[in-house]
């Protein structure tokens, strides 16, 4: 057993201080709030009524589900569209140039996710890039409609999130032996189940802890929702905002933080149930 | 007799370095080939042509008298054990042997029998769901073997796999394999740097030095008539002399010690001697035997292996000499001289 002495707990201090102040009280003051209910005579009472008006309105409900189906498909095209390219860099090319390769995969991060998504819009628009050069080379008349639908909507989630997919993707695959991958061809397997069988099994831990950073970064999301998905794509991001910032409920608001934050946790749950993963080993 | 491999002229070149330089051999079935060699000799690199995963850059090889060119990995019928074993982390030991089966669409019952056979023959029985993580090092050398073996390839590439166990189990493990493999029959080729490896365990053996073999032999030839002065050199102990001058059946040392070889026909540049060719106090009318006077310096005691460290008087040249135990040399000492014949046949002189 080691001796705790006096640094032990100054150390302490710090970490005891960013959980209670960022996490625990906000949490607890958010959490009460959301039981309280204003009456017709201005009292405040305990009530549920803040999570029962959750249930009374379609559109909540509606955009609830939503959220939830186009996190899960965002972070599954996410795994799909980064796979390749986290392979690519860890067993493919040679290190040095991965290194630089990853450095520039990086470069949208610095910029700022507003930017790249006003880049988007350039990009998606009517009269943007993609359009005026489809019209250009004749293959259509008039502009496909790209923006402010939940194409746009989940372009942009994708590009902010996937990132922080391949980053602990080519770390499950630097640990792969390639001798596992030979040895899997040499007992006779083809491409196609050594991926299935050696790769993705060996990789779910660093899959599974990516995908929870893409899919709670995207289930969080207000700025892509809310700039390309445009008023037809609702996200649940966005009824939260509305209850704090134009209806000024803010107790209501905490009931439908609440729920987000349930509704995130036990999709999670689900998911690392699904793939017999392990929160712990899933987090380091 | 049928060959199971055959190599012909098999040369792999990266870049401008020539890994195996246009080598050519047959195994026969059934046996244990060993390929010995230093790090770097091209040995990794032809086995792994063997395998599939290098194509040759010029030559040809045949398994079973099929030519192999164009074929991959997973169509040969040549299964790999690893150096680092490449068992598959996330399965069971069940499950690490029953892969290569499960490939071959074999009905469920049929994988299920041939594991259990193959676990029962390596002595695993009883680990079929255990982590391969949770095995110790022997065991888990056992289900890499079982693994391959469980395919019945024609023949069973050993890359040092003993290379990471400590010296104990490694001991254990070499008779073991002889054993196994005289039991099952399949051909082994198994490439080592350990010499002791090689020896104890095979058939044959091919010694490579920078891409080429130097000589393709049973172990006891290999180490009684070695060819040319690497094998000399690289299998068993030996006494490395430079040689100088030869003239009229005398071979002369850098340092000036002369003894008396008739019948050399090329201009010998080495001279080996094994420490155990030595013969101690030998009386002075032995026939074809070479006197030589030294001092002892040291008395190097490692039990039935134990050597004598002395300077020819002649050359003050440092020899190792072989000292059995037992008790008729017990009271040499540090310092003490030393008589000492070497039957003529046993100084072998190379050219290079």
């Amino acid at each position: 057993m080691k001796t705790r002495n006096g640094t032990f707990y100054l150390l302490m201090v710090p970490v005891l201080l960013w959980l209670l102040m960022l996490l625990v009280i906000p949490h607890l003051d958010m959490f009460f709030r959301s039981f309280r209910f204003e009456t017709d005579d201005g009292l405040m009472v305990f009530s549920l009524n803040n999570y029962l008006s959750f249930f009374e309105d379609k559109i909540y409900w509606l955009t609830f589900v939503k959220t939830a189906v186009y996190s899960i498909g965002v972070t599954f095209l996410a795994f799909v569209v980064t796979f390749p390219v986290a392979f690519y860099l860890t067993k493919v090319v040679a290190k040095k140039y991965s290194s630089f390769m990853v450095l520039l995969l990086l470069i949208p991060i610095w910029i700022g996710e507003l930017v790249t998504i006003y880049g988007w819009m350039i990009l998606l628009s009517d009269n943007g890039v993609i359009n005026n050069f489809l019209i250009r080379i004749g293959l259509i008349d008039t502009p496909i409609v790209m923006l402010y639908n939940n194409f746009s909507m989940t372009i942009g989630l994708l590009y902010m999130s996937m990132l922080f997919m391949i980053i602990p993707m080519m770390s499950a695959l630097e640990s792969l032996d390639d001798s596992l991958i030979e040895a899997a061809s040499d007992l006779g397997a083809s491409k196609w189940t050594i991926f299935r069988q050696i790769i993705i099994p060996y990789t779910t831990p660093g899959i599974a802890s990516g995908g929870i950073i893409v899919f709670m970064l995207i289930i969080g999301d207000y700025v892509a929702p809310n700039i390309l998905g445009g008023k037809s794509s609702l996200w649940f991001t966005e009824q939260i905002y509305n209850k704090f910032l134009a209806t000024f409920n803010w107790n209501e608001g905490a009931a439908f933080g609440f729920l987000l934050l349930m509704l995130s946790s036990t999709i999670i749950w689900i998911a690392l149930k699904l793939t017999g993963q392990k929160l712990e080993r899933v987090g380091s | 007799m049928s060959y199971v491999l055959e190599i012909k002229n098999v040369t792999k070149k990266f870049g401008d370095f020539t890994a195996v330089d246009s080598v050519s051999f047959d195994v026969d079935d059934g046996g244990f080939f060993s390929i010995l060699g230093g790090s770097g000799c091209g040995k990794t690199t032809l086995l792994r042509m063997i395998a599939g995963f290098e194509k040759e850059t010029e030559g040809e090889l045949f398994i079973r008298g099929e030519s192999m060119k164009g074929i991959p990995p997973e169509k040969r019928a040549v299964n790999i054990v690893f150096q680092n074993l490449a068992l598959f982390p996330m399965m069971n030991v069940e499950k690490n042997v029953a892969f290569g089966l499960q490939r071959q669409k074999i009905p469920k019952a049929d994988t299920q029998r041939r594991v259990t056979e193959m676990l029962e023959r390596v002595g695993l029985v009883g680990f079929e769901k255990k982590r391969v993580t949770d095995l110790s090092g022997g065991q888990r050398q056992r289900v890499a073997i079982a693994r391959s073996l469980v395919l019945k390839p024609s023949i069973l590439l050993l890359d040092e796999p003993l290379g990471a166990l400590d010296r104990k189990l490694r001991e254990h493990m070499k008779i073991e394999l002889k054993i196994l493999q005289k039991e099952i029959g399949t051909t082994f080729i198994y490439i080592t740097h350990d010499q002791s490896e090689a020896l104890v365990m095979s058939d044959k053996v091919a010694v490579m030095n920078e891409g080429r073999f130097e000589q393709l032999d049973t172990p006891k030839n290999l180490y009684k008539n070695p060819q040319t002065s690497f094998v000399a050199g690289f299998v068993g102990e030996s006494n490395e002399f430079d040689v100088v001058n030869y003239s009229d059946g005398q071979l002369t040392t850098q340092n000036g010690c002369k003894l008396v070889k008739p019948g050399i026909d090329f201009k010998p540049k080495k001279l080996f001697m094994r420490p155990e060719a030595f013969i101690l106090n030998p009386s002075d009318d032995l026939e074809g035997v070479e006197q030589i006077s030294m001092k002892i310096k040291a008395i190097l005691f490692d039990g039935s292996n134990t050597k004598i460290s002395a300077i020819i008087n002649q050359s003050n040249d440092t020899v190792l000499i072989s000292l059995p135990q037992n008790a008729q040399f017990e009271d040499l000492q540090e310092g003490d001289n030393l008589q000492v014949g070497i039957h003529r046949d046993d100084l072998k002189c190379y050219q290079d």
